[in-house]
């Protein structure tokens, strides 16, 4: 959790950054910054899906369609915070000479659309209208 | 006239790092703009409340806010060797993607 602070504290600090070990390559620091927008993307694609499923399955049983937008927006804003935390950790770590940090994210992002995408099958085969 | 251009474009990189990183931004801009269409579909479409209109009002607010970011971004990766992309700016993109999701919550329930 303290770590997590820590980064929290350097997202909005450019020049506390800045003052950890060197500046590395240029290029590492843009693939660094393309990884973070296509982290967006996702986080923007699952927003998407949210208003998407509240909009285009009217037929459904109104709380399961308002829980699965909400399961997807959800999943949106961690996935946008979790993008600048991650884009701050990698910065910290090229800066230092350290490995890349791992993550357990993308596994529990990839179960959790699994489960969803099981449900919508679930419920378009069994056809749960209100 | 060519040698003055030539001498004015700042050197290339071979793996054309920074025109890939500008392209990736403006992906991320183009996803944007679905997006927020969506969202403005969604609180225009059945009998707008005022709160569905406040939102919507902030999505394009939020909308513009991440354009402004994204372009000057993409401003600053004309030149040859970049600059990284700075906290701030990072923050303030991942905080206007997260605030839409907000938005969206506020308009369905």
């Amino acid at each position: 959790m303290s770590t997590f602070v820590q980064s929290l504290r350097l997202w909005f600090a450019p020049e506390r950054i800045r003052q950890e070990g060197d500046t590395p390559d240029y290029r590492f620091s843009l693939a660094n910054e393309r990884t973070f927008l296509a982290w967006l993307r996702t986080a923007l694609a699952l927003i998407g899906g949210g208003f998407a499923v509240d909009q285009f399955l009217p037929d459904l049983r109104w709380g399961v369609r308002v829980g699965l937008a909400l399961a997807l927006l959800g999943a949106g804003v961690l996935c946008s915070l979790r993008a600048v935390n991650h884009w701050v950790r990698c910065e910290r770590a090229m800066r230092r000479g350290e490995d890349l940090p791992a993550s357990r994210f993308p596994a529990l992002l990839g179960v959790v659309v699994a489960v969803v995408a099981l449900a919508m099958v679930v419920i378009v085969v069994f056809g749960w209208e209100g | 006239m060519g040698g003055v251009s030539a001498h004015a474009s700042p050197p290339r990189d071979p793996g054309l790092q920074p025109e890939r990183t500008r392209l990736a931004w403006r992906r991320t801009t183009l996803t944007w703009t679905v997006a927020a269409v969506l969202g403005a579909r969604a609180a225009l479409h059945d009998g707008a409340s005022a709160v569905d209109v406040v939102a919507c009002a902030l999505c394009l607010l939020l909308w513009l806010g991440f354009l402004a970011v994204g372009h000057r971004r993409m401003t600053a990766l004309t030149t040859g060797r970049p600059p990284a992309i700075g906290p701030r700016t990072a923050t303030a993109a991942a905080l206007c993607t997260a605030a839409l999701a907000v938005c969206a919550v506020a308009m369905i329930l």
